[in-house]
């Protein structure tokens, strides 16, 4: 099958018996070892959806424990065993629930999750291929995150339980299982985890750029590609460059773990078992290799979330996107920067004074380009014909929150006062806001827009209105007031604060985040019904181009076969944007241009 | 029981949201595509205002709420700490502005924009000069902030004044230490398999020269109002993180990598005391860096105290040599052995 699809890939005259090797599909061909990208973007989807709710399901059970340090929850202990003795989290499990959740949200949700779904989704439907550059290796890449999934989740039951180092997993104290007990078996099986799951983003990766380079349809120049394919690019270049130092950097942290190496260890005395014989190590050089990919991360989340929201956004503002050349120019500047500012990360750890004032100066300058962008959008919609879709509301968020969450970042990225609000809850809703939430609304904007393009179904408008405006409001809610707590100084990772002269003023907004994030929780509950439900009983749909966009996948049959265009593959005249032009509503993309028409 | 029923009436709340959402569906099939979207745009644009609106007065009662609880009122105790707060003033109303000006545009241009069948989307698609203006503006404003910030970055860590007393400040799971060099004023050598958790905490080399004066203390450390304070930081396991948020300031305790930083302190734990009318009130050390299930718990003291109290505390102070060699007690002559100490001052 793999050879068929990539015969199709290059075939642009079409076959009349195009579909005919569906017959030949089994179950475990067509839903299990599907080569077919749309049915792998579904699975990291509903993988991603899984982990997304496993890892919601954790910060609640640890803003519990924040919200309500003194109450015992008998259940807990029914759920969670000796993890909640006597109905109360222990601080190991907290810990546990604290790591786990930042590694399956960050890594397994928005990055799998999220670029997973949708560059295997819309990049052949979008440039016009009739699958991957390498069907079979994309499938790999699926099965590679299944198996890091099971390995993480599996972390979850050995008997010293998970990791619970914070996902950043610094050593020493990742390294020594003495130290803590989350970092014996639990955290070899993290590692094991992250070496697959980095397998699997560049088997992803790299299948992305070589389609997007090479599988453009007749037609489709760079300069024509919709902005979701640009993001998605960019994204691929990163993670293809920045996950191998990972890799390394965890290889290294194996060495130092099982084989007496001191590539991080020196002068380390562990209480109850002694001196250690490493010495010469640096534990800081694992957090220059960690950031060196941990910074380009963040930006790996971040670009699909703001591809698809231009594109969102201009389809439901009856616009062309504002300044395509500039969102291309500042997508470009923000993936380039991203590599340049890994050291922010590490103002307070000992880092040369002069070296952290570069560092400073190319932080702040990923202000301009996003700026560029936020501008950029908010002059899309001036003026515009507005239709509020679900995806349209939360793309609109996603421009809210990311104002809110950058502006934050002007603040950290000035050394002087990180010096200050370093490793706080300033910190913490610093990166929900601009980087959890928004592409977490980037992605439910994606969802709620592609969803007809999935499953020739609808979603739910007035579930999808609800979930949207709980969300939003659950999510400043959530987070703004943390800002006031980062203010005094309340560090992250804390357990308990009420032996805390400093912080413990805090209690009683600590219970009123942990109650509106259980609530914010119910209603992602309420988004998995009526995706699930939508997908076998979901309204119809009955045109092939329901929200009347300009871009390639719209011209497939509502339920597109494995090879997405049952005929030949549409060729491309125009760029993606030709809305309210010449007084016409919409020009697809493979509409011819016409001899009166005008330049833009 | 009780448990039972709030999951019941959860679940009875969600079904009757699933139905309502499911009958409005029917509804609007009824009405037409068109009508119920129209009906969906003009909810919504409401809303967005709604938001808006709703949200300046959640951040207004959020201030008013919250603000007495962060540490901007009481003011900062150091003088870097001062500059601290006045950059983050500085940023604050620069990125304020911003923020009040995007949001509202966002917001508005949602509302006002919303479908409607008298207008036609104004087909824009881009503006050379427009687009040079919010490059321009925010690289200039961002070049003051990094002026700014550089200049304080460049004071923190640089050299500290000559008269700053220095400490050596070694974080462990879940404790502090803190050495003092006693009288010679120089901190005897150490080397981390020298370590006894009873006698010697951070391992010091006891024939050193340098080494037999040095004061050890745990959890409490003393530093006098006024004088700049040096601390040499370092930690014994895992990387731990010094964090002194009345004095604005933090730094990691990394293992077998010493790290410094230095500040003045404006006002004693007395005056503070009755600054912020709490008698409880204690400069906490919190460690910052995840350091293991004992993190939250690893609190340090800092008394700020003036000279007199201070010079009374010290005198108090029993060098660990004798701790450590109980035989030799301070009465007997002073075993001097000779070594190469090299001297950290």
């Amino acid at each position: 099958m793999s050879h068929e699809a990539t015969l199709h890939g290059h075939d642009s005259h079409g076959h009349d018996d195009h579909g005919h090797h569906e017959h030949h599909d089994t179950f475990l061909t067509k839903y299990v070892f599907s080569q077919d990208h749309k049915m792998i973007a579904k699975q990291f989807l509903i993988t991603g959806m899984v982990w997304a709710v496993l890892g919601g399901l954790m910060s609640v059970l640890f803003r519990l424990q924040l919200g309500y340090p003194d109450a015992s929850f008998p259940w807990l202990e029914s759920i969670l065993g000796k993890w909640a003795k006597g109905g109360q989290i222990t601080p190991e499990a907290y810990y546990a629930l604290v790591t786990t959740h930042g590694t399956v949200l960050v890594f397994f949700v928005l990055t799998a999750g999220l670029s997973g779904t949708f560059a295997n989704f819309l990049i052949p439907l979008q440039v016009g291929a009739r699958d991957m550059a390498s069907p079979f290796m994309n499938m790999l890449s699926y099965w590679f995150f299944l198996a890091a999934s099971v390995v993480m989740l599996s972390s979850m039951f050995v008997e010293t339980g998970p990791f619970s180092g914070g996902w950043t997993a610094y050593p020493p104290l990742s390294a020594l299982g003495d130290a803590s007990p989350g970092s014996k078996t639990g955290m070899d099986l993290w590692i094991i985890a992250m070496a697959l799951f980095v397998v699997s983003s560049l088997l992803g990766g790299l299948n992305y750029i070589a389609t997007i380079l090479n599988m453009r349809t007749k037609g489709m120049s760079m300069t024509r590609l919709p902005l979701t394919i640009w993001a998605l690019f960019f994204t691929a270049v990163l993670g293809v460059l920045s996950f191998p130092v990972l890799l390394s950097g965890l290889i290294l942290l194996i060495f130092d773990r099982n084989f007496g190496t001191s590539f991080y260890l020196s002068d380390i005395f562990v209480n109850g078992v002694g001196a250690l014989s490493n010495e010469g190590g640096s534990a800081i050089l694992y957090q220059h290799l960690f950031w060196f990919l941990g910074h380009p991360e963040v930006y790996i989340i971040l670009l699909p979330a703001m591809g698809m929201v231009s594109e969102i956004m201009s389809i439901n503002s009856r616009k062309p996107i504002f300044g395509y050349m500039a969102m291309l120019g500042s997508l470009f500047a923000i993936a380039a920067l991203a590599f340049l500012v890994w050291a922010h990360h590490m103002f307070v750890t000992g880092l040369n004074p002069f070296l952290g004032s570069i560092f400073v100066l190319l932080t702040l300058l990923i202000a301009v380009p996003s700026a560029i962008k936020v501008f950029n959008w908010l002059t899309t919609l001036w003026r515009g014909n507005i239709r509020f879709t679900p995806a349209m509301l939360f793309a609109i968020g996603f421009v809210s929150l990311f104002i809110s969450g950058g502006l934050t970042g002007i603040w950290l990225g000035n050394a002087a006062l990180d010096i200050h609000l370093h490793d706080t809850y300033f910190v913490i809703a610093h990166f929900h806001i601009v980087m959890g939430v928004a592409s977490m609304f980037g992605m439910f904007a994606g969802v709620y827009h592609w969803f007809p393009k999935m499953y020739g179904r609808y979603l739910n408008n007035s579930l999808g209105y609800i979930h949207f405006w709980v969300t939003m409001a659950g999510a400043y809610l959530i987070f703004w007031p943390m800002h006031y707590e980062g203010l005094a100084g309340m560090p992250r990772r804390y357990f308990d604060f009420s032996i805390w002269e400093s912080f413990k003023q805090f209690a009683e907004l600590n219970r009123f985040i942990s109650t509106v994030s259980m609530i914010v929780f119910a209603v992602q509950i309420l988004f998995l019904i009526n995706f699930f439900y939508s997908i076998f009983k979901g309204r119809k749909v009955t045109t092939t181009n329901p929200w009347e966009a300009n871009t390639l996948e719209w011209t497939t049959p509502i339920n597109p076969g494995h090879g997405n265009w049952p005929g030949e593959i549409p060729e491309v005249h125009r760029w993606a944007y030709d809305y309210g032009k010449d007084g016409k509503d919409f020009i697809p993309q493979d509409v011819p241009v016409g001899a009166d028409e005008s330049s833009h | 029981m009780s448990l039972y029923l709030s999951i019941a009436i959860i679940v009875l709340i969600f079904v009757v949201i699933f139905q309502i959402a499911k009958a409005s569906e029917y509804v609007s099939i009824l009405k037409g595509e068109e009508a119920s979207r129209k009906q969906n745009n003009k909810i919504n644009g409401f809303l967005m205002i709604v938001f808006l609106v709703l949200g300046f007065v959640g951040v207004y009662v959020c201030n008013e709420y919250l603000y007495d609880k962060t540490l901007l009122p009481q003011g900062a105790a150091s003088v870097q700490g001062e500059k601290v707060d006045q950059m983050l003033w500085i940023t604050l109303i620069i990125t304020g502005i911003v923020f009040v000006i995007t949001q509202v545009l966002l917001f508005w241009f949602a509302y006002k924009y919303q479908e409607s069948d008298n207008r036609k989307a104004f087909f824009f698609a881009h503006s050379t000069k427009l687009e040079l203006i919010w490059t321009a503006i925010p690289a200039i404003t961002l070049t003051v902030l990094v002026i700014f910030g550089l200049r304080n970055w460049f004071f923190f860590t640089g050299e500290p004044p000559k008269n700053a007393m220095v400490v050596e400040v070694t974080g462990k799971q879940f404790g502090w230490i803190f050495r003092y060099p006693g009288h010679d004023n120089i901190f005897g050598k150490k080397y981390y398999k020298n370590i006894d958790p009873a006698t010697n905490s951070v391992g010091i080399i006891w024939d050193d020269k340098y080494a037999q004066d040095d004061i050890l203390t745990e959890q409490t450390m003393y530093v006098v109002k006024g004088q700049p304070v040096k601390l040499i930081i370092g930690s014994r396991d895992v990387v731990h993180d010094v964090g002194l948020s009345h004095f604005r300031l933090k730094m990691d305790a990394v293992p077998g990598i010493p790290t410094t930083m230095w500040f003045t302190p404006k006002y004693t734990t007395k005056e503070m005391k009755e600054k912020t009318g709490n008698p409880n009130f204690a400069y906490e050390i919190s460690c910052d860096q995840m350091c293991g299930n004992g993190h939250y718990s690893m609190k340090g003291i800092i008394e700020v105290v003036d000279q007199e109290e201070y010079d009374l505390w010290l005198a108090k102070q029993k060098p660990q040599y004798f701790t450590a060699f109980p035989e030799k007690d301070p009465t007997a002559a002073p075993v001097v052995t000779d070594s190469t100490a090299t001297a950290k001052k």
